[in-house]
């Protein structure tokens, strides 16, 4: 019989080698997947996690998208685990990220054709605002009126689509796009453009903002009594009171750095990789966030690894699908195990496994 | 005065990780013996009944009842075999009403009319009345534990286990208590009775086994010894009271008027014109029956719960609007009953939890950022000062033991040189050692100026430590007497009486 026993305290060695483990164990159960679908489970797993890096023939293409996919789960993601740490959640950050690219865009194509130097840093605040603002609704009616955050973002990104498919077909199409729906391409327009930094490498200022992101967010939580309060706040919440800590204020804050951050990676994606706003601009990324928030277990370094890992399932399974065939909806399956084996492991930080059954008398 | 013996325990041992809760425990129950189980916390005084009422089962040992072997694998096997027992946490539902609530813990209920008119008969024949058809939400802490001794009496039982059932009464009300029962062992019912209270179970109880670590140390006849030797069989060791110097009583410090605060917690009681004064270099002892105030009265004090500017002045500073950082600064400290959840975060070390309230007054945070080294620094100073048995200041709160961890709690509060201390329930779960160096550490600040409120459901506490008395009933605060020359009657009608129950054994 399997037992399992309570530790004192969490062991400090699972938890750092439970994510390895995860990651083991989904190679294991994805490949014996893929072994099922009729494919080499060992070439299926090369394509997903070595070829998009290392080869010759595609990481010339695949490596570059690393960073241009990790950048804005990981922004995302560090706003998100903030708010998740302090038991706040925030699950709409989709619709954040779509607020953030229309008010970023929206203010570069409102200068256009100017060539002013502001135009750009303009274009950040305004992305920030937008998603932040966004952020405020769910925010504000639940410290108002103690509505739940978790369907109201989760509603709001749904009308942050409709404005999306509104924004693109009518105010911000562009005028010399012979009709089609989309706003004029932001990487022509040198002035409101996010270019990548270093050819060849992906690296954009989202990203440089991603990483800058993980640097304050750590700092925060190690060393600051603000990052010591949104924890308190998610482990005792009485004890925070205790500690003098205001719970409308935290939620507030909580949710507006995550919308913040979430409209940053929205406006930097608009104005570099995708270059307009478009029908189907937003691809998932602030849902996927939600995942490489909890993959990295809510700690800003975890994040960054996650956010990493993240990007090259998803290149690595393209890669998967193209070159072997694998259908999406496998590479799908694959993705989902790596977050069932990384909580399912997860117990072993808190929890001891002890087999055989205890001996008890009459 | 020789009785059947009714229920036999055998070198019975039990052992969880880490701790031998019984090792190898006996002793003998007669048919309508009062027997005492004495011990501290931690002796292992739950473990042992819980084995009888069959919640937890013995590794080792056995026992029999009546004669026969007894080895219940439920409470409803004890049950069945004549076995019942009160708990000290009350296991009812506060929207429900007292029959309803008797009828769930019932195996086959009978109609609510025919059980309401049981309810009536058997709580008048024992000297308990109850009204089957109240809420139970409404009723005191005395009220609700006759529902559990109706419900346990309607079975009929020949043991009836009582685990520490005063604490939550006054004086009058542990008299009627007693007199229910001394009827209930006159008609042949033996009685488990489980306290560390040495009075009460030398004008109750007919024989005590005195429990040490989990081993029987002693059992003796309560009546031929006096209450000192038991506690020291009890402890294992001489105890000195502690010591006060002659205070003198300067300004006051905090000034509480007319405060009114509705409560936070659902069935909670809502504070109601509260007014009291401390000076410096006084302790003010509050009593009072569970659940009447206390938890309230320490949130608006530690500021927690908001009320008026001027309902709580500190050094004549209005107060009342002000949250729990403010009033830390004015100089107020308080320590909450609930150490884990609520004075300490269960999963966070011991380093980050003295940052959780010492963070302002030690002057742990500069600009925001924390000084993770002197936290460390007042964290080791607490587990040195205060005798906190951990092994480092980087274990999680909820590894320690309840005694432990409020030896760390109080101790972080008293290491912040208050001018102002609150302290709810300060030796709750704490052994008798522990316990007289944390009320000769409060003692010891009120001599060095500090105005002092404990408040406490331990009278006896409170009788050692306060210079003036006053007790909370219903959310309302008798005006604070002098301790001295106060009698255990006085101090009875402070705590609101028998509530209204004293007619009860008028017929007896």
């Amino acid at each position: 019989m399997i037992r399992l026993e309570k530790r004192p305290s969490p062991s400090r060695f699972w938890q750092a080698s439970t994510p390895v483990l995860a990651v083991v164990l989904t190679m294991i159960a994805g490949g014996l997947m893929f072994a099922a679908l009729g494919k080499n489970p060992f070439e299926a797993i090369r394509t997903i996690f070595w070829d998009p890096l290392f080869n010759p023939q595609f990481a010339s293409y695949s490596r570059p998208q690393l960073l241009v996919k990790a950048g804005p789960l990981i922004l995302i993601a560090i706003g998100l685990s903030l708010g998740f740490r302090a038991g706040i959640w925030n699950i709409g950050a989709e619709g954040q990220y779509i607020m953030g690219a229309l008010f970023g865009a929206g203010v570069g194509l409102a200068f256009y054709p100017a060539d002013l130097w502001f135009i750009f840093p303009l274009m950040v605040v305004a992305g920030a605002f937008g998603g932040w603002i966004w952020a405020m609704i769910p925010a504000i009616l639940r410290t108002k009126f103690n509505t739940n955050e978790i369907l109201v973002s989760l509603l709001m990104v749904y009308i942050a689509q409709n404005i999306l498919s509104s924004m693109s077909l009518g105010l911000l199409r562009n005028p010399e796009g012979g009709g089609f729906p989309g706003s004029r391409n932001l990487s022509q327009y040198p002035a409101a453009s996010n270019p990548e930094l270093i050819a060849g490498t992906g690296l954009h200022w989202g990203v440089i903002a991603a990483f800058m992101a993980v640097i304050a967010a750590y700092i925060l939580l190690q060393r600051h009594i603000l990052g010591f309060h949104i924890k308190l706040a998610g482990q005792a919440p009485r004890a925070a009171r205790y500690a003098g800590v205001n719970p409308t204020g935290l939620i507030l804050l909580c949710m507006g750095i995550s919308g913040a951050l979430a409209g940053l990676a929205g406006l930097f994606e608009v104005a570099g990789p995708a270059g307009q706003i478009s029908i189907d601009f937003n691809v998932g990324y602030g849902f996927t966030a939600i995942i490489v928030a909890f993959l990295g277990r809510l700690n800003p370094i975890g994040i960054l690894l996650a956010g990493l890992l993240m990007a090259l399932t998803y290149i690595g399974g393209e890669l998967a699908q193209f070159m072997l065939g694998l259908p999406a909806a496998a590479i799908q399956a694959f993705q989902g195990m790596l977050l069932f084996f990384l909580l399912a492991v997860d117990l072993l930080s808190n929890y001891r496994i002890r087999l055989g059954s205890t001996k008890e008398a009459i | 005065m020789t009785r059947p013996e009714l229920l036999r325990v055998e070198g019975v041992t039990k052992a969880y990780p880490g701790v031998v809760a019984n090792s190898d425990v006996s002793f003998a129950i007669s048919e309508g013996e009062i027997h005492a189980l004495l011990g501290e916390n931690g002796a292992g005084k739950s473990t042992l009944v819980k084995m009888i009422y069959g919640l937890v089962k013995p590794d080792q040992g056995r026992m029999t009842l009546r004669g026969a072997a007894f080895s219940p694998s439920e409470p409803r096997a004890a049950r069945a075999s004549g076995v019942a027992m009160v708990f000290q946490h009350f296991s009812l539902f506060e929207a429900l009403n007292v029959a309803e609530n008797v009828a769930l813990g019932m195996e086959n209920p009978p109609p609510m009319k025919e059980l309401a008119a049981r309810i009536r008969s058997v709580s008048e024949e024992y000297g308990l009345p109850l009204d089957p058809a109240r809420m139970v939400g409404d009723l005191s802490a005395g009220e609700r534990q006759r529902v559990e001794i109706v419900r346990c009496l309607l079975q009929d039982p020949k043991l009836l286990i009582m685990d520490e059932p005063t604490s939550v009464l006054t004086p009058q009300e542990v008299e009627i208590l007693f007199k229910t029962l001394r009827q209930l062992s006159a008609e042949g019912t033996a009685i488990l009775y489980i306290s560390h209270k040495l009075e009460e179970i030398r004008a109750l109880c007919d024989e005590a086994t005195i429990l040490r670590r989990g081993k029987v140390v002693a059992t003796c006849t309560p009546r031929d010894r006096s209450a000192r030797e038991m506690a020291e069989l009890m402890i294992g060791a001489t105890l000195t009271p502690p010591a006060r110097a002659g205070t003198t009583k300067g300004a006051v410090a905090l000034e509480v008027a007319d405060l009114s605060v509705a409560s936070p917690i659902p069935f909670g009681t809502a504070l109601k014109n509260v007014s009291f004064t401390v000076a410096k270099g006084e302790v003010l002892g509050i009593a009072g029956v569970a659940g009447n105030g206390q938890d309230e009265l320490l949130l608006a004090l530690s500021g927690e719960l908001r009320a008026n500017r001027d309902s709580v002045r500190i050094n004549g500073q209005g107060a009342g609007h002000t949250g729990p950082n403010e009033r830390r600064s004015a100089g107020l400290v308080a320590a909450p009953e609930e150490r884990l959840g609520h004075a300490a975060a269960p999963d966070m070390s011991l380093v980050e939890n003295a940052l959780l309230s010492g963070a302002l007054r030690k002057g742990l945070v500069q600009r925001g950022f924390i000084d993770w080294q002197a936290t460390e620094r007042f964290a080791a100073g607490i587990v040195s000062d205060f005798d906190v048995r951990t092994p480092g200041t980087h274990v999680a709160a909820r590894a320690l033991s309840g005694g432990n961890l409020q030896k760390f709690v109080v101790g972080r509060e008293l290491s912040q040189t208050p001018e102002i201390i609150v302290i709810n329930q300060p030796t709750w779960g704490v052994d008798a050692a522990a316990a007289a160096s944390i009320r000769q550490a409060i003692l010891d600040r009120a001599a060095q100026g500090a105005a002092v409120v404990v408040i406490s459901q331990d009278l006896d506490e409170l009788l050692e430590i306060a210079d003036n008395f006053a007790a909370l009933n219903e959310g309302r605060l008798t005006p604070p007497r002098p301790v001295a020359g106060l009698t255990i009657d006085e101090i009875g009608l402070m705590m609101g009486g028998a509530h209204g129950m004293e007619v009860a054994h008028h017929g007896h």
